[in-house]
């Protein structure tokens, strides 16, 4: 009862926050681009009467249209987009020995979790890492690496991708899918608008002879804010995918193994994609949120405290360990006897 | 407007009722769809196990007991009825499978033909896939059942027609029990 409470919950604060990311979004960009008509109208209305004067807000107009035009997109294609940017291929026959095994273990979890089969994907990578991504459980889709096919045994395996189900199941794929789509978006309009801004002031300097008389202090304000806004977007936005990913990965690691019973299988799975410490090549910076392991293991991800918190997007691997190796005592200290519990079986 | 207030209790009344009733119907069919997936899992089960048969029986002939005790426990789980007995027949076949196993590691070279691998893959596969929908149908039926015998939603489980569905238990004879298994000897036990 209360488990399900939980999960309802956790669904529903998943769908809560993705609306209001699209609307923090849009408003964003609405900021941006009104912003910037205003910085130029004000620059502009003391301009000679022949000169040009920025009234009707284009720039707004049109970057609120491309936002919600993000968005949507973020929303239709961002499942395919990530997937894509990994270079990911879906296994639809399989036709290795290690393929067979990983489509069973996905069938085996979806049964675990009640949850349809979602696609099975293979990302051409030797370090091992998987994630999940989709915009509801229907439509999901989980990939790994070929590394992580190679390193783990089936138990370990199973582990793994009952901690990306566990994503799909309480819709954590929703929203870090739709983030991956806007830090993106960000990064590029950052970049974009920069170069946009430099050829403005030219424009301006040569036009605008408002500004040796003393200029108009309200539009330095929102110059210098707008300015601002597009400096630190793409730092906060970044900052705002790792904060939301990090508590996530503690509570899918717990669902997870809540559906195959074993915790120990998870933490030792963890223990490998630890120890294996070259950077996921094929993952980018852009989807790293979504991943069961930070791809590009820094010096942030095995500490805890303020700085990491809030630039890794993942907790130490350390302290995942420890609360799944606590939940696997308590699990054999309640069957009375370690390994022979209800779990499945499986083979050396 | 004593009217009124009695008006609203009794409405309010029903509109429990229906709710009351409208989760133990979902909960039932929860049961039933949980109980349809170990189904299908199991027909695949049954379905596998001819083919390992086959593959193995030419290169372990003299380990017809083993082979035939897998046999007859699919035999029997396939004519097995109701949970309780379904559970008991599906673990027998279990263990005789599991003896099965642990007999193959005797024989590297059936092994590596890929085919008793493969095959030992989906069984495996399969087995674990019938103890998760199993997890899952317990969790549902326990849900069911605990729902029903509470007040008060116990007030509408007549109304629902709604019985105490049984669970799948894992007797501990069967299915807990390592099979024990000599490999030192490649002879059949006289």
């Amino acid at each position: 009862m209360s488990e399900d409470a939980n999960l309802f919950a956790q669904q529903e604060s998943n769908r809560r926050r993705s609306t209001w990311l699209v609307i923090g979004f849009i408003v964003f960009f609405a900021w941006v681009g009104f912003g910037g008509d205003l910085a130029l109208g004000l620059l502009t209305a003391d301009a000679a009467p022949g000169s040009y004067h920025h009234v009707v807000p284009v720039i707004g107009i049109f970057t609120t249209i491309v936002a919600a035009g993000i968005c949507w997109y973020s929303w239709r294609f961002g499942p395919r987009q990530v997937l894509w940017s990994t270079g990911a291929r879906e296994v639809t026959e399989p036709a290795s020995a290690d393929e067979r095994q990983l489509v069973n273990v996905v069938e085996e979890m979806a049964v675990a979790s009640g949850l349809p089969k979602p696609g099975v994907w293979i990302v051409p990578d030797d370090d091992p890492n998987a994630f999940a991504t989709g915009r509801d459980q229907a439509t999901a889709s989980i990939a790994v690496t070929e590394g992580l096919l190679r390193t783990l045994s089936r138990d370990e395996l199973q582990g793994v991708v009952a901690h990306e189900m566990a994503h799909v199941q309480n819709l954590d794929v929703r929203l870090m899918t739709l983030l991956a789509g806007m830090v993106g978006a960000i990064a590029l309009m950052s970049d974009g608008m920069g170069r946009m801004l430099r050829g403005t002031r030219r424009v301006g300097g040569g036009g605008g002879r408002g500004r040796g008389k003393g200029g108009n202090p309200l539009a330095l304000v929102v110059l210098v804010l707008w300015l601002l806004t597009l400096v630190l977007a793409p730092i906060v936005s970044r900052i705002l995918a790792m904060a939301v990913s990090r508590k996530r990965e503690y509570l899918a690691d717990a669902t997870g193994a809540q559906f195959t019973r074993n915790p120990m299988a998870l933490a030792s799975a963890l223990e490998k994609l630890e120890a294996a410490t070259s950077p996921t090549r094929a993952i980018t910076q852009g989807a790293a949120h979504l991943c069961i392991v930070d791809p590009a293991p820094g010096l942030l991800s095995a500490k805890e405290g303020f700085f990491a918190d809030a630039l890794a997007s993942h907790p130490p691997i350390r302290q995942r360990i420890i609360r799944l190796e606590g939940m696997g005592y308590q699990q054999a200290k309640r069957l009375g006897e370690p390994s022979s519990g209800p779990r499945p079986v499986s083979p050396a | 407007m004593t009217g009124i207030i009695l008006l609203v209790l009794v409405l309010v009344l029903v509109l429990w009722m229906i709710g009351a009733y409208n989760a133990l119907i979902g909960l039932k069919n929860q049961v039933a769809n949980g109980w349809k997936q170990i189904d299908v899992q199991l027909k695949r089960r049954h379905d596998l196990i001819p083919n390992l048969v086959n593959t193995v029986k030419g290169a372990m002939d003299f380990e017809r007991s083993t082979l035939e005790a897998v046999i007859s426990a699919r035999n029997k789980a396939i004519s097995a009825t109701g949970v309780r007995q379904t559970a008991q027949a599906e673990g027998e076949l279990t263990q005789a499978l599991g003896r099965l196993f642990a007999l193959t590691e005797a024989y590297p070279d059936l092994k590596a033909t890929g085919n008793v691998a493969q095959l030992q893959e989906e069984l495996t596969s399969t087995e674990n896939k019938i103890g998760f929908a199993r997890q899952l149908y317990n969790d549902v039926a326990t849900q069911y059942n605990t729902r029903q015998a509470t007040f008060p939603t116990m007030l509408v489980a007549g109304l629902a027609k709604a019985s105490p569905a049984e669970l799948w238990q894992i007797t501990d004879d069967t299915e807990r029990a390592v099979p024990a298994v000599d490999l030192s000897t490649n002879k059949p036990a006289p």
